[in-house]
């Protein structure tokens, strides 16, 4: 069985114009990134640009390693090899003040908010301010109560996380993950278990943010439709490596099964609908016997 | 066991004591800056220390009321009940009020630590404050170990009075030892030393106790499976350092 990754290298290659011309403003550069965990690869020679002020997805099916290349990002976790420039800065070279120092030129929006449960809505959205800041009460105030305005939540500020709904507790964090004014703003499956309304409102506030704010976003996610409908730029992961990248549009016009696949969501395919297993009517029989 | 086997264990307990060890420097570290917030440290005071104190003024009564049934039981076959009051006031301070505070502190604020902390890397607001440039360490980590420290004298303290005046209750007011006896043979035999070795053992059990709770938190697995076992492990570390500690301290006070 060939890899959905094999399938689709055949196919689509990143145009090399088009990525030299990437790297010159990119915000974040991973180049033959190599990561495993317990020995079993995630990453094995990634390559993706982001660039600035645009909506970067990152999209590919469970278990490809998207939320690890956020983790490998923000400096959460350090590549085995190759390298990861953000703000041009190589991440292996950083020490822990100065990994500290880069973090406040970003925001992240947590698939669950990651709100602290202890802290009310308005103290949440503080948080930042208050740990990174001396401003005057009035001034915190101020900033926070914009920040909610611009998500609508400026009437939940009293609420305690726990009463907030799923879109409620992810605007809240969009807040609180704007309210430093960050550079770089990076979404964890923000699309996920949500109803049509409150993704309809998420997926308002992500292209918002990008335009407004001129804030450049990376989001990662499995949800191609919301993704393609406000992506500027699009890659698609697979076996540990970028297996189409382009604009939505061309994703799903690409001519590879295995792209294709993805962005129909066909259950069967390059990616197989069953897990490896032996012969079936041979296991069932096997199991009479026992 | 085999010695490969006995082998593995050795270096997996020498792992783990160097691992809580380190992780009690970056906290120490941690706690001089903590302390620039001292709203954070006085409410997890109020969380370990004033929610536990109706379970260690209720154990301590009952304690201190056992103490004198049983003193007054055996101290009366010798004739000498007046030293009620001077058993009673050394078993509590320097052994009984410092160990099981230290147990029930375990049982009541520790596990509740170890779960606050375990859940709060669950669901990401660990990582969350990492993303925000503000260590954990500081924020959650360090109020809630300095708190569990500071609470711990204190509880110690209450929990000894309390058993005192049980003590109190059951031998003067209900066996009938004399009154005036009993506080003046206490006050005559009780002397600086006794109060300042439960102190230390209070001290020392609650940077244990703390420091496991908080630990086990810190590192539990971020699932609910882990999250109860990182409880469990809290509880049974707690209680069994506790009582070695115990054993290593008052054979240093002797």
């Amino acid at each position: 069985m060939p890899s959905l990754a094999a399938l689709a290298s055949r196919v689509t290659s990143p145009d090399p114009a088009q990525a030299t011309a990437a790297t010159a403003d990119a915000v974040v550069e991973v180049r033959d990134v190599h990561y495993a965990i317990a020995g079993r690869p995630i990453f094995a020679g990634l390559d993706l640009a982001v660039r600035r002020g645009r909506i970067t997805a990152i999209m590919g099916p469970s278990g490809t390693g998207k939320t690890t290349l956020l983790k490998l990002i923000t400096a959460q976790i350090a590549a085995d090899r190759g390298q990861l420039r953000v703000f041009g800065q190589d991440l292996a070279a950083l020490g822990g003040g100065e990994i500290y120092a880069l973090r406040r030129r970003m925001g992240m929006l947590f698939q669950n908010g990651a709100l602290l449960t202890d802290l009310d809505v308005f103290e949440n959205v503080a948080f930042p301010v208050r740990e990174h800041s001396d401003l005057p009460e009035a001034l915190v105030r101020t900033l926070v109560l914009t920040k909610l305005q611009a998500v609508g939540l400026r009437g939940a500020a009293e609420l305690m996380p726990a009463e907030l709904s799923g879109g409620m507790g992810r605007r809240v964090a969009l807040a609180r993950a704007i309210v430093m004014d960050p550079e770089v703003l990076i979404y964890d499956e923000p699309f996920v278990g949500l109803d049509p309304i409150s993704l309809g409102v998420i997926q308002r506030l992500i292209k918002h943010m990008n335009d407004a704010l001129g804030i450049t976003s990376i989001v990662v996610s499995h949800d191609v439709q919301e993704l393609a409908a406000i992506a500027d730029d699009s890659y698609l992961l697979s076996g540990g490596r970028i297996a189409a990248a382009g604009t939505p549009l061309q994703l799903r016009e690409s001519d590879s099964p295995a792209v294709r696949q993805f962005m129909t969501g066909s259950p069967d395919g390059p990616v197989p609908f069953h897990y490896p297993a032996p012969d079936y009517a041979a296991q069932l029989l096997a199991a009479e016997e026992r | 066991m085999s010695t490969a086997v006995r082998d593995g264990l050795l270096l997996e307990g020498v792992r783990r004591l160097g691992a809580v060890v380190i992780f009690l420097v970056q906290l120490l570290m941690q706690c001089v800056p903590a302390l620039a917030r001292p709203r954070l440290i006085v409410h997890q005071v109020y969380n370990a220390g004033a929610r536990s104190l109706i379970i260690i003024m209720l154990s301590g009564l009952f304690v201190g009321m056992v103490l004198g049934l049983q003193g007054y039981d055996l101290l009366q076959r010798f004739g000498s009940v007046e030293a009620l009051g001077i058993a009673a006031a050394l078993g509590l301070l320097k052994e009984l009020a410092p160990v099981i505070t230290a147990l029930l502190f375990a049982g009541r604020a520790g596990t509740a630590l170890t779960s606050e902390i375990g859940l709060m890397r669950a669901t990401d607001q660990l990582t969350a404050m990492e993303i925000m440039a503000v260590d954990p360490l500081r924020y959650v980590a360090a109020p809630r170990f300095l708190g569990g420290v500071i609470a711990m004298p204190l509880l110690t303290a209450i929990f000894s009075i309390v058993g005192l005046y049980g003590a109190q209750l059951i031998g003067v007011q209900l066996m009938g030892v004399d009154r005036g006896v009993f506080w003046s043979q206490m006050q005559g035999a009780v002397d600086l030393h006794s109060v300042y070795e439960g102190l230390m053992k209070s001290v020392v059990f609650g940077i244990a106790c703390s420091l496991i709770a908080v630990h086990e938190g810190y590192h539990a697995e971020p699932t609910a499976a882990g999250v109860g076992l990182a409880t469990t492990r809290t509880v049974v570390a707690s209680s069994v350092l506790t009582l070695l500690l115990d054993y290593v301290l008052t054979a240093a006070f002797l």
